[in-house]
């Protein structure tokens, strides 16, 4: 019986998921954030982080990724894509709620996805879907 | 503290003696849009000479490449600045795929080297930027986290933007697309290969230089 189980079960080489919650990034400066998402990427692990990255913060983040492409063996960069609420068809008040929860708590109602790129073939991405294509 | 105050004389004196002929015009955007291409088309026309080489091969430019004092003559109104094309920002560089181009494995490692470090140096530029023009493929789905990340850190900035969406002499182009994922900017459609809607694209920068 476990047998059979076994062999219906598919592995997929190579894929881990890590969640980091909002909390858990919230304190730390960019340098310490990028380097955190990095070196779980560097592991092979696909981060899904609660939250979005600053604009800055995704620069630094792209910054940091060319210098490690430039130094670590094998590593040819990442992926990356936030999905948000998409507001657009929302009504005055809703838009009004979302604004005062950015300013209250940071930008947590998105979520980011960042993966190696040897993982994720392609992050396709539009307003309402996002798929990873896996490589 | 000094630095502090350094910064905002810098800034308040900065903006008040800065002359318009000392305007930094930065082509930001992915790879193999034809940022090289457009800036090539604007220093033929106005100084006679190109600014860098281009190839179908992506990442062709990989140093931030300088064309001092280009003088945009347009409907009785003139235009100084300073065009800055920066490498095409991307967020991985595989040496395997410049191979697919036919390139040997020693020169597609170099060619990769040297990428990586020219998207480093095309994101430190953008601090210097006094507007930017955006080169999109307008082929190509501008749902891009690079797009995207680019926007928000002109945004940040404060830095002025004009999107190009380039590559409408394509069968694929589609301009339309472009707005609707930016509707904040203005954008306009050209073909910096053939020339097309280039006449709409001075217009455009004009207005974008108004807004420094």
């Amino acid at each position: 019986m476990e047998n059979k189980m076994k062999k219906g079960v598919k592995r997929i080489k190579g894929l881990s998921l890590q969640v980091i919650p909002f909390a858990e990034v919230q304190g730390l400066t960019i340098a310490q954030r990028v380097k955190k998402i990095l070196s779980l990427v560097l592991g092979n692990k696909i981060v899904i982080l609660h939250g979005r990255l600053r604009a800055e913060e995704e620069a630094r983040l792209i910054e940091d990724t060319m210098a490690l492409v430039d130094h670590v063996k094998n590593f040819k960069g990442i992926e990356l894509a936030v999905i948000e609420p998409d507001l657009r068809n929302r009504s005055i008040f809703i838009k009004m709620k979302y604004g005062i929860a950015k300013r209250l708590v940071g930008d947590n109602s998105a979520l980011t996805v960042i993966g190696p790129a040897t993982v994720i073939k392609e992050i396709k991405r539009d307003p309402k879907r996002l798929e990873l294509m896996l490589g | 503290m000094f630095k502090l105050l350094k910064k905002f004389s810098a800034r308040i004196f900065g903006g008040l003696f800065r002359k318009k002929d000392n305007l930094k015009i930065g082509f930001y955007g992915p790879p193999n849009a034809g940022k090289t291409s457009l800036a090539n088309k604007i220093c033929k026309d106005w100084t006679g000479e190109d600014i860098g080489t281009v190839s179908n091969v992506p990442h062709e430019t990989r140093n931030v490449q300088i064309k001092e004092k280009v003088e945009i003559k347009y409907k009785g109104k003139t235009l100084m600045f300073k065009l800055i094309d920066t490498p095409g920002i991307a967020t991985k560089i595989d040496y395997e795929n410049f191979m697919k181009f036919g390139l040997k494995k020693k020169k597609a490692k170099k060619r990769a080297k040297e990428a990586t470090q020219g998207i480093i140096e095309a994101i430190q530029w953008l601090d210097d930027m006094d507007a930017v023009i955006i080169v999109l493929d307008s082929t190509q789905n501008p749902y891009s986290q690079v797009n995207i990340t680019i926007i928000g850190n002109l945004v940040a900035r404060k830095i002025p933007i004009l999107i190009a969406a380039n590559k409408i002499d394509l069968k694929k182009s589609d301009v339309k697309k472009i707005e609707s994922a930016f509707p904040e900017y203005e954008v306009v459609g050209i073909s910096a290969k053939e020339g097309k809607n280039i006449d709409e694209f001075y217009e455009s920068l004009f207005k974008l230089s108004k807004k420094i």
